[in-house]
C-alpha cells in the first residue's frame, strides 16, 4: 500500500514537473542571416539588434509568461544554404516563428518551406515581391524601392519638376530601385527622360554627368545609388556645374555620405527613413521615442552607428512579440492571424497597418523628405 | 608527389581484368549501400536537404576531379558553370516553358558546348596562368548573371518552377533524395570508367609530365578539353537540379567563393581520387551544419580544420586513409 502511494507520489510529482517544464519552455525564435559574405553589412546589425532585444525581453519577463530563445544561422547570402538552415530551423529546431532572409534572395528560397511548414515568416528583405503577391505566412518589416521612389517623385511633382534624369550604379540595391523608379515614374506625371549607369567600383561619373548636362530637357536628376557612388555623383555633379535640384536615394541617408560628399551635397535631397534622422525628428513625431530609444540603445552596446537594417530586425522581432502578445503565446495560427491583425504599431520603420491583402503595412509616411543645410540633414516640410 | 600517383595505376594493371572491373564499381556498390542505408537513419526533411546539398556538390566534385586530379589542370571558375547550369534550367523552364528534364538536359548541353569553345584557347595557357583564364571566366558568369537582370533576376535572383517529370511534379525529400543520389551515382560510374579506360591513363600520364605524355603519343589537347567539358557538364547538371530542388536561384551560386568551395572540396577529399571527391564534399557541406553550435568562431573553426587537414595530410583524407589502410594490409 506504502510502496503503491509512493510510486503514485513519483508519477504525480513527474507529471507536475512536466508540466511546469512545458509552460516554461521558451518560445523559439529561428532566425537566418547573412551575418558574412557580401551581404554582410545587412546581417550583422540584424544579428547584433536581436540578441540585444531576445536578451531584454528574457530580463523584463518574457513574452506570455514565456522566456525567448533565439536561434540564428548565418546563411552568407546564399539562397541554397538560406533554405537549409530555414529547414533546419523549422523542422530541427522546431521554431515558433521565423525572422530573416537579410536579401530577397535568402527571403524567397525560404518562403515555401515557411508556407509548408505553417510557420509565420517575417522577412528583413526589401523587394516587393515577397509580399506580393500575399502570402499567409508570410510578413516583411522593411520598406521597399518603390515607396521611395513614390516619395521622391511626389516631392519633385511638388516643385514642378516632371523631365527626370535617373543616374545608377550596378549594384542590387540600384537596380531593384532604378526598375522601380521606372516603374512609378508615370503615376506622378514624371518623365525620366534620361537613364545613365555606373559601375560599383567607378570613381568618376563625369562622363554620365555631361550626356546628362547635354540634354536640355532634364529638370531634376534622382541618384538611384548605394555605398560610396552617390558621393561621388554629388562632387562631379557640382564640379560639373549642374545646376538642377540632385535627389540621392534613402540608400545613402547617412552622416558619412555628407562627410564624402562635403560642400557639394549643399542642396540634395533624398527620402530617409525616421530612424537615420532620429534626433532631429520633432517631438510631436509618433516614431520620435522609438527610433531614439533603439539608436541609442544600439549605439552604446556596439559602439557602431546604427543602420536601417538593424531597424528592420527592430521591427520583425517586434511585431512577433506583439503578436505573441495579442495572441496569448506561440501558437502558429493564431500568431499569424495577431500579426496580419497589426493596427498602428509604431517601429523603426514606420507605423505598421498590417491587412488581408498587405504584409507589409508601411505606407509613404515611413519616409521623410531631408535635405542638406550647412553640412547637416534637416527636414523638409 | 608523381610517384604516388603512379604506384596504384601499376598496382592494378598487374592484377586481372575481372579482378579490376571489381575492383573500379566496388566505390560504386559502397556508395549505394551507404546511401540506402542512410533513409530509415535520418529523422527528418532537414537531414534529407543536407544529405540532397552533399550529392549535388559531390557531383560537381567527382567532375571537378577529373580535370584537376586526373588531368592536372586547375580550375576556379566551375562554380561558373554550376550557376550556369542553373540559371540554363531555370530560364528554359520558366520562361519558354520547356519541360523540365529537357531544360535540364539542354541547359547541360549548352554549358559544355560553351566550355568546349572556351577551352581551347584556356587550355593552351598552364599552371598559374591557367588558373587564372578559369578565375576569370568563373567572374565574367557571376557577373553577367547579377546584371543582366531582365533575363536573370539581377542579384535577387529568380524563381524556379517544381522539377516536373512526365508531368508529374516531383515532391517530398525521399524523391529528391533519390534522385540526387542516382545522379551522383550515375557521375561516380562515368568517372570510375573514364579513369580505368585507356583515356583514364593517357590523363594521368599528362598530368605527371606533359611533354612526357606527348611524346609518348597522347594526344594532350584532346585528353584535357574532354576532361574540362566532361566535369563542366557534371557541375551545370548539378546545378541545374540543385535549382530545381531550392525552387530559387541567385548569382550566388555562381560567385568566387562557391569556386574555391569546390576546389577545396576536391583537395581535401583527396586529389586524383573518386571516393576522396565524395567525401571532400561531404566533409565540407557537413562541417557548417556541425559547427553552427560554436556560434562566432564557427570560421576560424572551420578554417583551423581545412588548414590542419592540409598540413597534415596533405594529399588529402582518402588517400591518406588508404595508405594506413594498405600499410596495415586490412583492405586486402
Amino acid at each position: 500500500m506504502t510502496a503503491r502511494m509512493f510510486a503514485s507520489a513519483i508519477v504525480l510529482s513527474i507529471s507536475c514537473a512536466a508540466t511546469a517544464a512545458l509552460a516554461q519552455a521558451p518560445i523559439k525564435v529561428g532566425a537566418f542571416l547573412s551575418i558574412t559574405g557580401p551581404a554582410a553589412f545587412l546581417g550583422d546589425p540584424e544579428q547584433k539588434t536581436l540578441e540585444m532585444y531576445v536578451e531584454r525581453i528574457n530580463a523584463s519577463g518574457g513574452v506570455a509568461g514565456r522566456k525567448l530563445e533565439l536561434v540564428v544561422y548565418d546563411d552568407a547570402g546564399d539562397a541554397e544554404k538560406a533554405r537549409t538552415f530555414a529547414r533546419r530551423l523549422l523542422e530541427q529546431d522546431k521554431v515558433d516563428v521565423l525572422v530573416g532572409g537579410s536579401t530577397t534572395g535568402t527571403t524567397m528560397a525560404a518562403v515555401p518551406l515557411a508556407e509548408q511548414a505553417q510557420t509565420p515568416f517575417i522577412s528583413l528583405a526589401g523587394a516587393v515581391g515577397i509580399v506580393e503577391p500575399v502570402k499567409k505566412w508570410v510578413f516583411k518589416t522593411p520598406h521597399t524601392d518603390r515607396m521611395a521612389c513614390e516619395k521622391v517623385f511626389a516631392d519633385m511633382r511638388a516643385r514642378k519638376l516632371v523631365k527626370v534624369a535617373i543616374i545608377s550604379g550596378t549594384g542590387g540595391f540600384d537596380k531593384s530601385m532604378r526598375g522601380e523608379c521606372l516603374k512609378v515614374a508615370g503615376n506622378f506625371g514624371v518623365e525620366v527622360v534620361a537613364d545613365e549607369s555606373y559601375g560599383a567600383a567607378d570613381t568618376d561619373m563625369s562622363a554620365q554627368l555631361t550626356k546628362i548636362r547635354g540634354n536640355a530637357a532634364v529638370q531634376a536628376v534622382l541618384n538611384a545609388g548605394f555605398g560610396q557612388g552617390p558621393a561621388i555623383v554629388t562632387r562631379n555633379y557640382r564640379q560639373l556645374g549642374l545646376a538642377m535640384p540632385l535627389y540621392q536615394s534613402h540608400g545613402v541617408a547617412s552622416a558619412e555620405y555628407v562627410k564624402l560628399a562635403g560642400s557639394a551635397a549643399e542642396g540634395v535631397r533624398l527620402p530617409a527613413a525616421a530612424l537615420l534622422v532620429a534626433d532631429i525628428l520633432p517631438d510631436t513625431d509618433k516614431q520620435k521615442p522609438v527610433v531614439v530609444a533603439y539608436k541609442h540603445d544600439y549605439e552604446a552596446r556596439y559602439k557602431s552607428e546604427v543602420s536601417a537594417f538593424g531597424g528592420h530586425a527592430y521591427d520583425g522581432l517586434m511585431l512577433a512579440v506583439d503578436a505573441m502578445k495579442r495572441a496569448g503565446g506561440a501558437d502558429k495560427a493564431k500568431v499569424r492571424d495577431a500579426l496580419e491583425a497589426t493596427r498602428g504599431y509604431v517601429g523603426t520603420g514606420g507605423v505598421v497597418n498590417m491587412t488581408a491583402t498587405d504584409h507589409m503595412g508601411l505606407d509613404e509616411t515611413a519616409f521623410r523628405m531631408l535635405e542638406v543645410k550647412n553640412g547637416a540633414w534637416v527636414l523638409v516640410r | 608527389m608523381d610517384s604516388s600517383v603512379h604506384v596504384p595505376a601499376t598496382a592494378s594493371s598487374a592484377r586481372p581484368a575481372l579482378a579490376r572491373r571489381a575492383a573500379r564499381h566496388r566505390l560504386l556498390v559502397a556508395l549505394a549501400v551507404v546511401a540506402g542505408a542512410l533513409p530509415p537513419l535520418v529523422g527528418n526533411g532537414y537531414f534529407y536537404d543536407v544529405a540532397i546539398l552533399v550529392a549535388f556538390n559531390a557531383v560537381v566534385c567527382v567532375g571537378l576531379n577529373l580535370l584537376i586530379g586526373y588531368a592536372g589542370q586547375v580550375s576556379l571558375g566551375h562554380a561558373g558553370f554550376y550557376g550556369l547550369g542553373g540559371y540554363g534550367t531555370a530560364l528554359l523552364a520558366s520562361k519558354y516553358a520547356w519541360p523540365s528534364l529537357l531544360a535540364l538536359g539542354a541547359a547541360a548541353a549548352a554549358v559544355a558546348l560553351i566550355a568546349f569553345v572556351v577551352a581551347r584557347p584556356i587550355l593552351k595557357l598552364r599552371g598559374h596562368y591557367l588558373a587564372m583564364a578559369t578565375l576569370g571566366l568563373g567572374i565574367i558568369v557571376s557577373i553577367v548573371l547579377a546584371t543582366e537582370d531582365r533575363i536573370t533576376g539581377g542579384p535577387d535572383g529568380m524563381q524556379v518552377p517544381p522539377l516536373a517529370v512526365a508531368g508529374v511534379a516531383v515532391s517530398g525529400e525521399l524523391a529528391w533524395y533519390a534522385i540526387a543520389v542516382g545522379t551522383l551515382l550515375a557521375a561516380v560510374w562515368i568517372a570510375s570508367n573514364l579513369v580505368a579506360s585507356p583515356a583514364g591513363r593517357a590523363l594521368r600520364a599528362l598530368h605527371t609530365s606533359e611533354v612526357a605524355a606527348q611524346v609518348a603519343g597522347i594526344d594532350v589537347a584532346r585528353y584535357k578539353l574532354l576532361a574540362f567539358v566532361l566535369s563542366a557538364a557534371l557541375a551545370a547538371l548539378a546545378g541545374g537540379l540543385a535549382a530545381f530542388h531550392a525552387g530559387f536561384v541567385t548569382p550566388a551560386t555562381a560567385s568566387f567563393l562557391r569556386s574555391i568551395e569546390f576546389v577545396t572540396m576536391v583537395v581535401f577529399g583527396g586529389m586524383a581520387s573518386t571516393a576522396g571527391a565524395i567525401v571532400g564534399a561531404a566533409v565540407l557541406t557537413l562541417l557548417p551544419q556541425v559547427l553552427t553550435a560554436l556560434r562566432d568562431y564557427e570560421t576560424i573553426v572551420f578554417g583551423a580544420i581545412l588548414v590542419a587537414t592540409m598540413i597534415f595530410l596533405p594529399r588529402g583524407i582518402v588517400p591518406a586513409l588508404a595508405r594506413l589502410a594498405r600499410g596495415t594490409r586490412w583492405m586486402r
